[in-house]
């Protein structure tokens, strides 16, 4: 039966009433969006699966309409330098020359840089994986600044690693979907990188606020920056590796000092994204593990809390302190006394050897001899300086 | 008989929305062509404010969430502040609806204006409220430019549909 001839069939609603009731659930339904997002946490819980497959979606699609624009890149690429050969290798033939000073200088201050470094014994960072990746997508309105690139996480890309291009860095990694990654820029107005001036070390947060020159914030120091000077990530907080190029510092016409990217003056379509994610990844994991522990000490299960010293602690517990030597107090070892009274030297005889629990004696005085950190204590922190003598547990 | 029938959805809704996903997509393409990069004028605004004069509407208001979010989530914004932007736009076309409609294109196209920076300072306001920092007032002004300019697709819009519903002549 149609609606018109049922019961309700003469009911009449204004369309205008309707329409805006649709209108306020509408505004509450993007409200409760707005108040749920947590973008500015830049954490790949907040990067929902909504997003990802916005992103994997959009990949393919957005990479093809993109492509025709990179053909006619290419094209005119290929056809100025074919009409532009004869000026374009005299500009080049002046460069090779320019450089090939800067070359000398260069293999000269490599030289000092070694020597400088085996004096002071430096220890610098191991070189950063990286994986190419080309933008199919830019977004660059006031209130979101983000690329699409196309190598996500089948590649090895997780959120939080800084994306660079061949002139400086560019971002970092805020949403990672298979095969597309989503990048956040410097000039987004959520994004903060902590960077440094490279001439006076001063440093400063990176704040972006959709414009193209973001801001330096919290600039410390007297004098701390002047019209030119080159701005570099400072690697403080473990969020970037220090020393990426970032940009050159300049005046806004609001009078705060900002930065020109160094970014912004190279091909935006193709990425490097560092596939580094803390200073952690940057030590010898290998050296690490092969590294030997410290023995394990626990708390003796035989000794009760309750009543005076049941037992001895074990030998082993005490042969893992013994050769600490200086690590366990002369005080502790009298402490523990009445169980260990033949001292160090008691330590390998094996378990056996042992003497019965209700033989040892029972002073008035062993009850708060036995708490656990006063025996506990030295032998975990004696392995450490224990191990390279003795070394083995 | 066939002019008496109502206006279908799809018509007005569906494929303005459609081509407004398209043109979005096309206008995000990484091109820069001698420094320069494509403007970002924001497409669903042309429909924010046709639809409101065409008619009043139960679907329009959730047609616009759905751009909303697909705007947040294709330009990888905070998620509800476009769907929130151009609800706001929508709410202040509707409230005027009586006054623009039947006026001149370039009264109409100050109304697309105004309407326009209704919907950025609500942008600007809802993102400042969600980073807890100021947007540079430059890029706002420069998308509400661009955004502004679309509105010969918006007249085009409200002109072949602002009589197709009969009872809303």
């Amino acid at each position: 039966m149609p609606f018109r001839e049922g019961p309700l069939g003469d009911l009449k609603v204004p369309l205008t009433w309707t329409a805006a009731v649709a209108l306020i659930v509408a505004v509450v339904i993007a409200v409760a969006f707005l108040l749920a997002d947590r973008r500015e946490t830049l954490q790949q819980q907040a990067y929902g699966v909504t997003r990802q497959t916005v992103d994997t979606v959009s990949k393919p699609v957005s990479g093809v309409i993109a492509a025709p624009g990179r053909w006619t890149g290419l094209g005119v690429d290929f056809v100025s330098s074919y009409f532009f050969t004869a000026s374009e290798n005299r500009k080049l033939k002046a460069e090779l020359k320019e450089m090939r000073g800067y070359r000398d200088m260069y293999l000269a201050e490599v030289d000092k840089n070694q020597s400088y470094r085996s004096l002071l014994g430096l220890r610098t960072d191991p070189p950063i994986p990286m994986v190419a990746a080309r933008v199919v997508a830019d977004t660059r309105g006031p209130f979101a600044n983000t690329r699409l690139a196309d190598s996500g996480s089948e590649k090895g890309v997780v959120v939080g690693n800084p994306v660079m291009n061949e002139r400086g860095l560019v971002g970092r990694v805020v949403g990672v979907a298979r095969g597309a990654s989503r990048v956040l820029l410097l000039t987004d107005i959520a994004s903060r990188t902590p960077v440094m001036v490279d001439r006076t070390n001063a440093r400063a947060i990176l704040t972006g606020d959709g414009g193209p020159n973001p801001k330096l914030e919290y600039l410390r120091g007297v004098d701390p920056i002047k019209e030119g000077d080159r701005v570099v990530t400072s690697g403080d907080g473990g969020v970037v590796p220090r020393g990426l190029p970032v940009g050159a510092a300049v005046k806004g016409l609001d009078g705060r000092w900002r930065v020109v990217l160094f970014a912004d003056d190279a091909a935006i379509d193709y990425v490097r994204i560092l596939l580094f994610k803390d200073f952690a990844q940057l030590a010898d994991q290998k050296a690490l593990l092969t590294r030997s522990l410290p023995p394990v000490t626990t708390e003796d299960p035989d000794v009760s809390i309750l009543g005076p010293v049941a037992t001895t602690p074990k030998p082993s517990v005490q042969a893992g302190a013994a050769p600490a030597g200086s690590g366990a107090p002369p005080t502790t070892q009298a402490t523990t006394a009445p169980t260990t009274a033949t001292g160090p030297a008691a330590a390998p005889s094996p378990p056996s050897a042992r003497p019965p629990a209700s033989s040892t004696p029972k002073p008035a005085t062993s009850k708060p001899a036995t708490p656990k950190p006063a025996t506990s204590k030295p032998t975990t922190s004696a392995p450490t300086a224990a191990q390279r003598p003795g070394g083995e547990i | 008989m066939g002019g008496a029938r109502p206006l279908h959805p799809g018509l007005w809704l569906g494929v303005p929305t459609v081509l407004c996903v398209l043109a979005t997509i096309v206008f995000a393409a990484p091109i820069r062509v001698w420094g320069l990069q494509l403007p970002e004028p924001v497409f669903a605004m042309v429909p924010a404010f046709a639809w409101a004069l065409i008619r009043p509407s139960i679907l329009a208001p959730f047609a616009l969430l759905a751009l909303g979010l697909f705007l947040d989530m294709f330009w990888g914004g905070p998620t509800g502040l476009w769907g929130l932007s151009l609800l706001v736009a929508y709410a202040t076309a509707l409230a005027g609806r009586s006054m623009v409609t039947g006026q001149s294109q370039p009264v109409m196209w100050a109304w697309f204006a105004g309407v326009t920076a209704i919907a950025m300072a609500g942008g600007f306001l809802f993102s400042m409220l969600d980073s807890l920092a100021m947007p540079s007032l430059l890029a706002v002004f420069w998308q509400f430019l661009v955004t502004t300019l679309l509105f010969p697709f918006a007249h085009r819009l409200i002109d072949r549909f602002e009589d197709a519903d009969v009872r809303f002549r």
